[in-house]
């Protein structure tokens, strides 16, 4: 019986998740791959967006990925702490912005 | 026979040696290094790649490294340099070299160090091979040519056609100072344009101005082809820099990056790493396999690193410089240990960068 939800092992069993459904799993790990791969932008900068949006949605996995690659495709911390900022202040602004519908319904309910 | 150290604007740090830590011994840091459990032993992962026993495939560089001295203390290096060692070259080697140099047709002559400029018959040295006909490859840290004694270091790189291979881990400040001690960024910079503003790294000057990056931690440096083009473009965004290739080296587990690191905790998990990133493509180009390195005593070595070791050559091969043969060392086998996982991990490692064109697999 675990006793945890997360455990930092997982992170390199990921490709287990192919067990039971391969086809659904191979196609994935395909479209993952071509979308790091270099385009219009970098790798270092897809992987710098992946650290973002890896704090966004708080994946452990995730943040301890990206944040290895960032470092390996040479970014460094100063570039790799504004990007989780930029998904802080998206994610505070989201909160925020829906003020605006707080606001919508008090002044349409009010005097 | 031994200079004064040079005075530094930069911050510096004992060396090893200098603090009497047990790792600067080379038998200590074997011993290290041979008690760490891995998966397979480095001659057990190139059987399985159809490369053991490794060979060398000829000498194309002679590596010098002239002496230990130098105005700097990265925190990753495998030499343990610093201001306060004495060992340089002795006459009497650096005249055999020459004669070596003079009398073989190998073309690249590469001197390291230390800081190799540091050494009394440097420039010598470079102007002999130069009109000997080789290529010459200066490893040089930036930083000296910024010491009133060696300000003539670019003019003179130029007028010698001077191959200079520079290091730079990071295009922005904290990186590097973190890795080269506080300060070094900033003279970096300095250095880097004086050279381009010599023609150094400019297209069509035949100048060659190549920089050097290794991580700034415990990871395996990215793709050289993209982190070249990132640091390209950040260099002249940020500087008004330019230069001509990036290569990108591993950290070796020898020396001051050992002390880190055993100090951290790290060593078990990145000897790990290393091992799990063992790539065959990788290990078939090494550069022990065309280059032959000569120690500041005349000792003969496969690389710098086993040079650090203190593994000499094959003993069925000639020993010292004193001792060359070309035809002996040309077929050489190489001297293995497991820190040669640091030159096959991933893209592959050497003085001349990754070794493969091969991308690196993502970790998660």
């Amino acid at each position: 019986m675990h006793t945890h939800y997360y455990d930092a092992h997982d992170l390199p069993r990921f490709g287990e998740i192919g067990k039971d459904a391969p086809g659904l799993s191979e196609k994935f790990f395909a479209w993952y791959d071509a979308v790091f791969a270099e385009g219009a932008l970098t790798e270092r900068e897809k992987s710098l967006i992946a650290l973002a949006v890896a704090h966004a949605v708080q994946c452990p996995y995730c943040i301890d990925a990206y944040s290895q690659d960032c470092l390996r495709k040479g970014s460094d911390l100063e570039q790799m702490t504004e990007a989780v900022h930029v998904a802080a202040a998206i994610r505070g602004g989201a909160s925020l912005v829906h003020g605006i519908q707080m606001r919508n319904h008090a002044e349409r309910l009010g005097m | 026979m031994t200079t004064a150290a040079a005075p530094s604007a930069h911050r510096v740090l004992p060396t090893l040696q200098k603090r009497h830590a047990p790792l600067a011994a080379a038998a200590e840091q074997r011993a290290l290094l041979s008690r760490m459990p891995v998966r397979r032993s480095f001659e057990e992962a190139l059987g399985g790649a159809g490369l053991y026993p490794l060979r060398a495939t000829g000498i194309e560089i002679l590596q010098l490294n002239v002496g230990r001295k130098c105005n700097q203390t990265c925190r990753h290096c495998h030499v343990d340099a610093g201001p306060d060692r004495t060992e340089m070259m002795p006459d009497a080697v650096v005249d055999r070299c020459l004669e070596v140099i003079d009398a073989t047709g190998i073309p690249t002559v590469d001197i390291t160090g230390g800081a190799p400029e540091l050494h009394p018959r440097w420039r010598e040295l470079v102007t002999r091979a130069r009109a000997a006909g080789k290529e010459v490859i200066d490893r040089c840290n930036l930083t000296i040519t910024l010491l009133p004694n060696y300000a003539y270091l670019p003019r003179f790189f130029a007028d010698h056609g001077v191959h200079v291979v520079a290091s730079l881990p990071h295009y922005r400040q904290k990186g590097t100072d973190t890795q080269r001690g506080g300060g070094v960024f900033e003279e970096s910079v300095t250095a880097l344009r004086r050279l381009n503003a010599l023609g150094y790294g400019k297209p069509g000057s035949g100048l060659v101005l190549d920089l050097v990056t290794n991580p700034v931690g415990t990871f395996l440096p990215g793709s050289q082809k993209a982190l070249e083009a990132e640091w390209k473009r950040q260099l002249l965004r940020l500087y008004g820099i330019e230069f001509n290739a990036l290569y990108t080296i591993t950290n070796m587990p020898i020396a001051r990056f050992l002390e880190f690191l055993e100090e951290t905790g790290q060593l078990g998990e990145y000897l790990e790493r290393l091992v799990t990133a063992f790539n065959p493509a990788a290990a078939a180009g090494v550069m022990c396999r065309n280059t032959l390195s000569v120690g500041w005593d005349g000792t003969l070595y496969d690389c710098d690193f086993n040079q650090m070791l203190e593994l000499p050559v094959d003993a069925r091969a000639p020993r010292t410089i004193f001792d060359f043969d070309l035809e002996a060392l040309a077929r050489r086998e190489i001297v293995l240990g497991p820190h040669c996982f640091g030159c096959t991990a991933g893209a592959g490692s050497s003085c001349g960068g990754a070794t493969t064109g091969v991308k690196i697999a993502l970790t998660g």
